[in-house]
């Protein structure tokens, strides 16, 4: 099965990476009577509103090609009835696509019968939901262990296991509670723990965040990043929030009507958006915050200030750009070798969001 | 013409007859070519009954009302509940109608066992296909609605009269309560719960004995609770076809009007109810005891 799949070379932008974990290849998906019939017409090139009209099938996804790197957190984005949640749950299945291929780890899920699906559910890939998913009869402890009960674990190994990882999620003490003594945040922390406790490496997180407040939002977000630093999971997380899609992501992949219009570098996302649609979906993100001075040096030249890191943000270079006598300063990798140089006039010009040229097309 | 407006051009006399006739000798044929057989099917089950029946009356009445309070007690945990429980049982011993009593409860017994045993996979094979909803629903209409006396006729021409027959017509009559329930309870599981047993990787039986049916549980229990009621409620009619019991007192009642006999008959009739009807209820409460606390 590999050799389908390790034949075709693929363009990475950081030099270095592994194969992709996961692939999409050529993915559509359309919902109706006969997906198949009208597939034609999708592939000649109508649009989504047309193909409502016309012959009343609705558009959920439409060639999608994404690869998705191994140990990374690849975010897809979209508002809602862009088709992220569908896309999601095309990876395992939880809905056949129409036309398309996908591949994990050189493996073709579509290929696969009943049980190669379900050891690829059970072992490979876990979920986590916007709405939990717990199973209300049963007590966290219970619902942690939910993974490797399926799997086939022990109940003395499996008990141990989910003991562990409500501990790393903070929620040691709560084991015998049912979910519903407990509050949104915590009730996703318990998801997360069954999620992790199966140790899949690769984590499917469908707006796991987006049913929390705010606070308890971003709070999750740190967890999910301190473990990650450790876990190095592969994580596709659907998002519909641009910040929680900065903050968290390795890569983003920008969804539309079905299409992935932009996918890559978070950095890139911002300093070049692809089009009108996204240039107006980035217009209100704190980009002090969110841009790398990496996005924004030029070739090394003499400066005489402080070094900054490529990975600072503007917000954390400023001060030391504005003390600098020339205005100026050397840029370092972590590692400590010197790469560039960045001008506070860069710095202040990059806070500036690119202008969308035509109207407003983000609700389109 | 004005004849044809005001009287109903039926069929004709003759054909009506010879149509009846027909179906009548055709199901007489059947039953008297068939009868043993089916007869035979059933005797084990007419075997329980009697043994079952023959435990109860037989056994000291002190270790039956014992055996039924703690039954009471553990369905229910409610000192209300058993003690209600055991002053009936007396009160019923008292005005002498044990025996009758125990006959009836031996038949319900069964007769729900029976219900349950056959009317849960019944409701779980309605919740996973539509069209085996589609073709049950109709049943189950007909088995509630039609009045019981017409479907005794043809139990008791196959069977004759009898303890068989009479649990017979008491289970088409209990049974669809249990079968709706568990279908609706079934079809009424959250769908994120579902789809999260389904991407973990559940198999069909898992989902069915892991997530569907406990979270069916309270409606399939509301479902046990109404099947016993209807059984209940079926005990006069069944004595109709040789079923031994209260009923049979309350039907020599209104034969005789005996006002005193039907009451009190009746009246024991209503405490079974009660405590079945008490016990199953907060027994199926406390299985969804986990739904009642905190954040809801």
């Amino acid at each position: 099965m590999a050799e389908v799949h390790m034949t075709e070379t693929v363009p990475c932008a950081d030099a270095g990476e592994d194969a992709p974990k996961v692939r999409i290849k050529g993915l559509y998906k359309i919902f109706g009577e006969t997906p198949e019939a009208v597939l034609e017409h999708v592939h000649g090139g109508m649009s989504k509103p047309e193909l409502m009209d016309l012959h009343n099938h609705a558009l959920g996804l439409n060639d999608i090609n994404l690869d998705i790197p191994a140990r990374k957190i690849q975010v897809i984005m979209g508002l809602s009835g862009s088709g992220k949640s569908t896309l999601i749950r095309h990876l395992n299945r939880l809905i056949e696509p129409t036309s398309g291929e996908i591949w994990v780890d050189g493996e073709n899920v579509l290929a696969m019968d009943d049980k190669q699906l379900r050891d690829l559910r059970r072992f490979k890939m876990s979920m986590v939901f916007q709405k939990f998913g717990l199973l209300p009869h049963r007590t966290v402890l219970e619902n942690a262990m939910y993974g490797l009960e399926i799997q086939g674990v022990q109940a003395k190994e499996a008990e141990e296991r989910a003991r562990k990882w409500l501990d790393r999620v903070g929620l040691a003490g709560f084991e015998d509670q049912y979910p519903s003594q407990l509050s949104g945040g915590q009730q996703q922390r318990v998801g997360l723990a069954r999620a992790l406790a199966t140790d899949a490496e690769i984590l499917l997180m469908d707006e796991a965040f987006s049913a929390l407040d705010p606070l308890i939002r971003t709070d999750m977000q740190s967890i999910l990043l301190e473990l990650q630093e450790e876990l190095h999971k592969t994580i596709i997380f659907i998002t519909h929030d641009l910040d929680e899609a900065l903050n968290i992501g390795d890569r983003i992949a920008i969804l539309r009507d079905g299409e992935i219009i932009q996918s890559g570098d978070p950095q890139a996302i911002i300093m070049t958006p692809a089009d009108d649609y996204i240039t107006d979906f980035i217009k209100d993100v704190n980009r002090a915050k969110v841009v790398r001075i990496r996005s924004i040096m030029k070739a090394p030249a003499n400066s005489q200030g402080k070094p900054v890191l490529t990975t600072d943000s503007i917000e954390d270079a400023l001060p030391k750009l504005h003390r600098s006598p020339s205005k100026c300063c050397p840029v370092q990798r972590p590692d400590g070798s010197v790469c560039g140089n960045v001008t506070i006039d860069a710095a202040i010009e990059a806070l500036k969001a690119p202008e969308s040229e035509g109207d407003d097309v983000r609700y389109a | 013409m004005l004849e044809f407006l005001t009287e109903f051009p039926s069929l004709g006399r003759q054909d009506l007859s010879s149509f009846k006739q027909g179906i009548d000798e055709g199901f007489r044929t059947f039953s008297r070519a068939n009868g043993e057989a089916i007869e035979a099917f059933f005797n084990p089950l007419l075997q329980f009954l009697i043994w079952f029946e023959d435990v109860l009356t037989g056994a000291p009445w002190p270790l039956v009302i014992f055996v039924i309070a703690a039954l009471t007690w553990f369905g229910a945990r409610s000192w209300k509940i058993t003690t209600g429980a055991v002053i009936s049982l007396l009160l019923i011993g008292i005005f002498g109608m044990w025996e009758d009593t125990m006959s009836t409860l031996a038949m319900i017994t069964v007769a729900t066992s029976l219900c349950v045993a056959l009317g849960i996979p019944i409701g779980v094979l309605m919740s996973r296909s539509d069209r085996a909803q589609s073709l049950v629903t109709p049943i189950l209409d007909v088995m509630q609605t039609i009045p019981s006396f017409v479907y005794l006729i043809p139990v008791v021409m196959l069977l004759g009269i009898g303890k068989v027959p009479g649990l017979i017509a008491v289970c088409i009559y209990a049974i669809p309560p249990i079968v709706r329930l568990t279908n609706l309870g079934i079809r009424l599981v959250d769908r994120d719960v579902m789809e999260a047993a389904e991407a973990f990787g559940a198999s069909s039986r898992e989902k069915l004995f892991g997530v569907q049916i406990p979270l069916a549980l309270p409606n399939i229990f509301a479902g046990v609770n109404q099947t016993i009621m209807m059984a209940l409620s079926m005990v006069v009619i069944a004595s109709m076809i040789g079923v031994r019991g209260l009923g049979t007192q309350v039907l020599r009642a209104i034969g005789n009007q005996y006002l005193a006999l039907g009451l009190m008959n009746g009246l024991a009739i209503v405490a079974l109810a009660i405590i079945f009807d008490r016990v199953s209820q907060t027994y199926g409460k406390r299985l969804q005891a986990y739904r009642e606390t905190g954040h809801g």
